[in-house]
């Protein structure tokens, strides 16, 4: 596990809990930020790491969040009554329930996703290359049209998340924080697990999964975990986004596959895959891009986005930490031993 | 649902009616399945552009019937624009990925089908498009079976396409130097093929022929920018269960996926009908992984 | 060295398509030892290989490992009872450096859920990787990307990873094809001391005569998928059969 390093660190921790007090304007626009760094760390998990590039991750996010919004609307009413009230009837909640909900439905998010991502696992991890790619793309495009067509969960009108009972300010502040911290969890959880033995054997998988087998190792096992790993924190993240936003609506909000869904991957692709630092530094990259250079598009900024990957694929596959890596190997430790402990 | 089901059993004509409507629409995705499985098996690229190309089509095609020149004539114009634009394509794109590994060409292929996609939203508006052909449609059995002749028309153009294609790879010098290179491409390097020039070509005749197919769905569907995604799926799932270099196969599974198709929107209501799709894609992987249990082996 | 066999192959049939690659095969691999297995090209040596390790079902007869059928195992539950084997295409982690490589090899049989979220290596584990690379003559270069070797290192690498896995029976695939002829006196040493210091079982597929004629025990000969001859290397030598099947397939 990397160690504290104030120079690294430091800087970004400043500015994280900074930014919603000097910056007050754009607090959700930072937060957002931060989910984007959480999107791609855990895109890169199994994407860079571990060789599996998923194109329907976001079916983890999109799950999170209705499982949130279902806990956190049973803890005052009937769903089903809820739901088909679309927001005519009232419904009377207190504090107290609220902020219970919330906390029960983003554990219940990252909880359920994980069990999700195992148990959809099964089927995909039979699938390698470009065959999981598909594959992936596929359920998470079909994961939004059943959730379009389940009145129970509002169908494709979608269901309003309880509003925070406070001040808008108050809100976003708290979210902002919940989004930061949820970032920081992320990052120190990859981390971690880069550090270990697992980190080593999903990094097997993607060299050589054939080899890994014939060594004994427990590959559908390490996949799986990595999996449910990646998406116990993109449920985290969905649950989180679904209440910054207020409204969960399957297509545009809880599955959007074609953005935030092939953002993580682009995101991880800018910094470098594979690495830590990369998919931050890409994540940090293309969402300033993003804020800045969105509306001098016109309406094109979609087609923007697309050229943008392509050229990032076709030309700049390495990212920006591959690239680093290519010209100081040394800087990260790839260097010729002296013979000395030997015996 | 079973009110759907007893719907089927009591009145079998209704079969009739699914059978002959998942057989037509098939058919076109066989058209565009079988140009996928040409760059996939040739070129080792897997495009998942490749719904875009179609929509694409269709759009040309829907947009000259604008214009006034019948969608008939406009699907030549379409094959022929797509060829150019498949050919643009490979020159900007596909070509410095094609050796890069697979992962690179999907992901290539998606940032272009998103490109496409946005593009022809931005051009023609999110709505659902039909181009009018204006022809007849007629009733069978006793006016329980309703077959629009452009349905007929479009499904026999299919195969004069499918016909024509074949007769080209068996017997025209480039046909003979496209399957050459997908034998092996080293030594047809040698053997004085150009091998840029024939993935090129490869590339730009899959432009084309999806937009045939797109042009045949715009007359007898229905197009919408954002329709490419699925249209690439279904692609996929047919060159997945049928094999890459199984023209029968692909043609029976384009036929197979339109019909069980036409049934799942049917039976489960037309939201499902996408859902089928993909219910179908995990079904056949599944099925594949149980297989390749059996034979101590990964789906490779 | 004891008269157990390790391995017991009863009349093992492949075939691929209308192809015979293995036509009813028995052998037996004495535990302790080191046993050649030579033949032809296109002999059916490597399927035979396969077919042990578990990498495609067998049509016919039984495989077994220290007396329990594992016909029908397949390759990680195989590699976990200690049958491991070597790539005729050298096959490492090659985006991982030498270290990591070595880390990553170790037995995997009795890793529990916790293992799995250890630490990398600790100290024992390291000063074992550190005296393997040294033992194959990668000591130097353990911190490079193991991808940048030469073939004739990663050759040596995979063999060490080999070793770090601790095997019971190692099978190796023409160890020394693509070896500098100079360095192939180090290797048969190495692969003798592995067997007798680590008492690891060898079973050789080996083109190179001198080689494996220096080194085993016992060899068996196949031709045309059909086991043609066994015996000691003296035998073997003077076999005419083995020398007819040689000189007819080249």
């Amino acid at each position: 596990m990397e160690s504290f390093s104030p120079k690294l660190h430091l800087p970004i921790l400043i500015f994280g809990v900074a930014a919603p007090f000097v910056i007050p304007g754009v607090t959700i626009q930072i937060a957002v930020l931060w989910v984007m760094v959480l999107f791609a760390l855990t895109w890169d998990i199994l994407g860079g790491q571990m060789g599996y590039n998923s194109l329907g991750n976001i079916l983890f996010f999109g799950s999170g969040m209705y499982i949130s919004a279902v806990v956190q609307v049973s803890m005052f009413a009937d769903v089903a009554e809820y739901t088909a009230s679309s927001g005519a009837v009232d419904f009377k909640y207190t504090d107290a329930q609220y902020f219970w909900g919330l906390g029960l439905g983003v554990i219940a998010a990252g909880i359920g996703s994980a069990v999700l991502a195992a148990a959809i696992g099964w089927t995909m991890f039979g699938l390698r290359g470009p065959y999981f790619a598909i594959g992936t793309l596929g359920i998470a495009l079909t994961a939004g049209e059943l959730m379009g067509t389940w009145s129970w969960v509002g169908a494709g009108g979608g269901l309003a998340m309880p509003v925070f009972p406070g001040s808008a300010d108050g809100k976003s502040m708290m979210f902002y924080f919940l989004c930061f911290f949820a970032a920081i969890a992320t990052y120190l959880f990859c981390s971690w697990l880069y550090s270990t033995r697992f980190g080593l054997a999903i990094n097997a998988i993607r060299d050589d999964e054939q080899k890994a087998e014939a060594m004994g190792i427990h590959t559908l096992r390490y996949k799986t975990i990595a999996w449910s790993a990646a998406a116990f924190f993109l449920g985290i993240s969905g649950a989180l986004f679904g209440n910054i936003t207020g409204f969960v609506e399957p297509l545009e909000v809880a599955f959007p596959v074609a953005t935030f869904g092939i953002f993580m991957v682009a995101m991880s692709l800018l910094g470098g895959k594979g690495t830590l630092w990369g998919p931050i530094l890409g994540a940090i990259l293309f969402h300033f891009l993003k804020e800045f250079t969105w509306t001098y598009f016109l309406g094109w900024q979609w087609v923007a986005l697309g050229v943008l990957i392509i050229v990032n694929v076709v030309f700049f596959q390495q990212g920006i930490m591959g690239w680093l890596m290519d010209k100081f190997p040394e800087r990260f430790g790839i260097v010729v031993d002296k013979k000395e402990a030997a015996e | 649902m079973w009110d759907n089901i007893s719907i089927l059993t009591a009145a079998p004509v209704f079969n009739i009616q699914l059978i002959l409507d998942g057989l037509f629409i098939g058919a076109t995705f066989a058209l565009a399945a079988y140009g996928l499985a040409l760059v996939w098996g040739v070129m080792n690229v897997k495009n998942l552009a490749q719904g875009d190309f179609v929509i694409t089509g269709g759009y040309i095609a829907w947009w000259l019937g604008k214009q006034g020149i019948h969608p008939l004539w406009g699907m030549p114009i379409s094959i022929v624009v797509m060829f150019g634009f498949g050919w643009l394509v490979y020159i900007t794109i596909i070509r410095r990925v094609i050796d890069k590994d697979l992962f690179t060409s999907l992901l290539a292929t998606f940032g272009l089908a998103i490109v496409m996609a946005q593009a022809l939203n931005l051009m023609f508006g999110p709505e659902v498009q039909t181009a009018e052909s204006d022809y007849a449609v007629r009733s069978y059995f006793n006016n329980s079976v309703t077959v629009a002749d452009i349905k007929l028309i479009a499904f026999a153009l299919c195969g004069v396409l499918a016909v024509v294609v074949v007769l080209f790879m068996k017997n025209s010098r480039m046909g003979q130097a496209i399957r050459a290179t997908a034998q092996d491409p080293r030594a047809a390097r040698v053997m004085g093929i150009d091998t840029d020039k024939v993935y090129a070509f490869t590339y730009a005749l899959n432009a084309a022929i999806c937009g045939a197919a797109g042009a045949l769905i715009s007359m007898i569907w229905v197009i919408q920018p954002f329709y490419g995604i699925g249209h690439a799926i279904r692609a996929f799932v047919i060159v997945t269960a049928a094999g890459f270099g199984n023209l029968p196969g692909v043609i029976l599974a384009g036929l197979g996926l339109g019909v069980m198709e036409q049934y799942g929107g049917f039976v489960l209501g037309a939201e499902f009908q996408q859902a089928t799709v993909v219910g179908l894609l995990v079904a056949v992987l599944i099925w594949r992984q149980i297989e390749m249990r059996r034979h101590r082996q990964v789906v490779q | 060295m004891t008269d157990t066999p390790v391995i017991e192959l009863n009349g093992v049939s492949k075939s691929f398509g209308g192809v015979v690659a293995n036509h009813s095969i028995s052998l037996k691999v004495p535990g302790g030892g080191i046993t050649g297995l030579i033949g032809p090209n296109g002999s059916g040596k490597t399927t035979l290989f396969n077919s042990i390790v578990g990498y495609h079902p067998i049509d016919e007869g039984s495989i077994r490992f220290k007396g329990q059928e594992i016909s029908d195992y397949r390759v990680p539950q195989i590699a976990r009872l200690g049958l491991l084997r070597t790539f005729q295409q050298t096959r490492i982690y090659s985006n991982m450096n030498c270290i990591d490589n070595m880390l990553i090899s170790i037995p995997h049989r009795k890793l529990g859920f916790r293992d799995m979220f250890k630490n990398r290596g600790d100290k024992a584990t390291m000063e074992e990787v550190d005296r393997l690379l040294d033992f194959v003559g990668l000591y130097e270069k353990r911190r490079l990307i193991s991808g940048d070797l030469s073939f004739g290192q990663q050759k040596l690498l995979e063999f060490a990873m080999a070793l770090m896995n601790r095997p019971e029976v190692l099978l190796l695939d023409e160890p020394t094809a693509g070896i500098n002829p100079t360095l192939i006196n180090g290797l048969i040493d190495r692969l003798r001391r592995a067997n007798e210091e680590l008492g690891i079982t060898l079973f050789v597929i080996e083109h190179n005569m001198r080689v494996i004629m220096n080194m085993a025990q016992s060899i068996y000969c196949l031709a045309h998928g059909e086991l043609l001859a066994h015996g000691t290397p003296d035998e073997i030598q003077n076999d005419q059969r083995v020398i007819d099947a040689y000189l007819g397939a080249h």
